[in-house]
């Protein structure tokens, strides 16, 4: 956060605050927040170098070979040579591969839905607490409103509306995900302006836009981290729901739920591994994001020292 | 009072009326039925019949209107697929449904009270935070990912448990009912552990957090003082006063039960509305869609009025004509 020199107000805010390395500090002492971060780390990394990590790319239809179709895990391709850790589709796509380039999906749109709703929500919700009145009543109806369906529902009802496609899955978890923004935002917005800072800063003349992005807004940012943070594995745990309900992405684009799905009916024949291990994946991943998120919650509300 | 309440009412009808534009208006969006339902070997001549006959060659408005007034009549279409007006086909499902989520509720309750009830007496206790650690599994793993894995593991490995279907029924007061036989049973079991899951972790941390309230209440120690038995407190004095919130929740998301049926449904096979919804977005089936969608919407928006106005009956602070003032 850069400290602002040519305000007083908001350099004594800074002062008052805890320092980042202290903040890292603590983070580490607990030893499954470590582990969920290194865990989610790993993750975005092998999605984002899921071209170098996998044997083949699982959608150019040249690398597939339907005579690898459902291998176990660990048999060997007879095409290429290398072993299929994870056995092999119905169509002899590498599940390794898949996964990998599944996981990029749905972290894409987990963390797209995610930052958008935040932007929108945290928006909203600090304009409706700074400027009270018939607006923030408006914004609060709005909220409650969107909070008193059932997340499923709502997205369900959009793609039923609007179809499926990963621009769909993605508007659909923001419009499900804003409203909790939206009320955080909010509430920790009416706690801070009515602090003397921003008192100070009405006194002395700062306009409104001003007031609200560079003073209430930094003061608001670590509890919506946390909320971004569970929010993404929300997201990307619904986006599964809806891909495996055959509402979501595209078969084109498929992410770890599209893979369950696909895999899903050789269960029944004893082929566990095309739906076992993307489920898995997606399990880890939802775990460790959400690990992520209880131990920043620790951190960053001092009151909560256990 | 009277004022807020018909105002919560007023609302509840606008909210009613802007979902019939948007579903209607979203649902013109759609790809083309008539592709879906005419062969495309069909005469020229047989296609303007159909199109004729599901008044798809309508202006939208006309068509929005034809939809509004066939709605005050409670007709809603016909499905394309089942050829059955589309709210008698959502209906003859709706029992199915009702059943699970009643079930799901049951469980919910019979697993999340005592296992909430025994964290909160004995905080400390190993046990106490792996039931904890296991209600934030159950908060966090989608419900589509525990359900197939029921399924791995009850059907296809021990074989203990069917997974799909509704199985024997017997039919009380024209409606089938599974949880009367033991076939019907044992097929209605896994599906509801699956969709009680959710809601039982839920219910687990409020009567954790309830009991943790309760027990240093003076009440609670009078009961101890008096000498009634640790037993007697518990089940009595300090139950009772838990169970008021969870009562609350319970029925409060009752509805949410009911919408993440949806995917219990489809894992499955449980031939319930949720079921039908998603092979009607599948087969894009309009009429079930579009009646689906309005029999929800009906239900939350009732939902909530009935909630707002209890609260308002119950609490005369609440106004809600107030809020946002300051």
């Amino acid at each position: 956060m850069p400290v602002d020199l040519v305000d007083p107000f908001a350099n004594e805010a800074e002062e008052t605050a805890r320092p980042m390395r202290d903040l890292i500090r603590s983070y580490f002492r607990s030893p499954i927040g470590t582990f969920g971060l290194v865990l989610m780390v790993l993750i975005v990394l092998a999605a984002v170098f899921a071209p170098f990590l996998s044997f083949q790319n699982p959608y150019d239809l040249l690398q597939l070979d339907i005579l690898d179709g459902q291998l176990k895990p660990g048999e060997t391709s007879a095409a290429y040579g290398y072993p299929y850790m994870l056995g092999t589709d119905d169509q002899g796509r590498d599940m390794f591969s898949a996964i990998l380039y599944g996981l990029r999906i749905s972290l894409g749109v987990g963390i797209l839905s995610a930052t958008t709703a935040a932007l929108i929500g945290a928006t909203l919700g600090l304009v409706a607490a700074y400027h009270g009145g018939r607006l923030e009543s408006i914004i609060m109806r709005l909220v409650d409103f969107q909070l008193s369906f059932p997340t499923i529902l709502v997205a369900l009802m959009i793609l039923a509306v609007m179809g499926k496609g990963i621009g769909n899955v993605i508007l659909a978890l923001v419009l499900v995900e804003w409203a909790t923004f939206a009320r955080t935002a909010r509430g920790v917005g009416l706690v801070e302006s009515r602090k003397d800072y921003i008192e100070a800063s009405h006194v002395l003349g700062v306009p409104s836009w001003r007031i609200l992005l560079r003073h209430l807004l930094p003061n608001c940012i670590p509890p919506l981290i946390v909320i971004a943070t569970v929010q993404v594995a929300r997201a990307i745990s619904l986006e599964a729901t809806l891909s495996f309900l055959g509402v979501g992405v595209p078969i084109t684009e498929p992410s770890l739920g599209l893979l369950i799905s696909n895999g899903y009916q050789y269960m029944f024949s004893g082929m566990y591994w095309m739906s076992v291990f993307p489920g898995l994946a997606l399990l880890v991943t939802i775990v460790a994001i959400n690990l992520v998120g209880d131990r920043l919650r620790d951190v960053l509300n001092p009151r909560k020292d256990t | 009072m009277f004022a807020s309440i018909l105002q919560r009412v007023g609302q509840a009808v606008f909210v009613m009326f802007c979902m019939t534009i948007v579903v209607f208006i979203g649902m013109n969006l759609i790809g083309n039925p008539i592709d879906l339902l005419i062969s495309p070997n069909a005469t020229p001549v047989e296609r303007q019949r159909l199109i004729a006959e599901f008044g798809l060659d309508q202006a939208i408005w006309v068509q929005y209107w034809r939809f509004l007034v066939g709605l005050a009549h409670l007709d809603l279409g016909v499905s394309y697929i089942f050829n059955e007006p589309a709210l008698r086909v959502i209906l003859q499902r709706f029992p199915a449904t009702m059943e699970l989520a009643l079930m799901a509720t049951f469980l919910s309750v019979l697993i999340g009270v005592p296992l909430g009830l025994y964290a909160g007496l004995r905080p400390y206790s190993p046990v106490s935070r792996l039931i904890m650690t296991s209600s934030i599994l159950g908060f966090s793993l989608p419900t589509f990912w525990v359900g197939m894995m029921f399924i791995l593991l009850f059907s296809v490995q021990l074989g203990w448990l069917p997974s799909s279907g509704r199985g024997e029924t017997v039919t009380v007061f024209g409606m089938q009912w599974s949880f009367l036989t033991l076939d019907g049973l044992s097929h209605l079991l896994l599906p509801a552990l699956n969709l009680a899951l959710f809601k039982a972790s839920l219910i687990l941390r409020l009567t954790r957090a309830g009991v943790a309230e309760v027990l240093p209440q003076d009440y609670v120690r009078l009961a101890h003082a008096k000498g009634l038995s640790a037993r007697r407190v518990v089940y009595v004095h300090v139950l009772k006063n838990v169970m008021i919130p969870v009562v609350t929740v319970v029925g409060l998301e009752f509805g949410s039960v009911i919408a993440f049926s949806v995917v219990t449904e489809t894992i499955f096979a449980w031939p319930g509305m949720g079921k039908l919804i998603i092979d009607s977005i599948n087969n894009l089936d309009r009429p079930i869609i579009v009646a689906y969608l309005m029999i929800i919407v009906l239900l939350f928006v009732t939902i909530n009025l009935v909630v707002d106005i209890l609260y308002t009956v119950l609490d005369p602070r609440v106004q809600f004509s107030k809020t946002g003032k300051r």
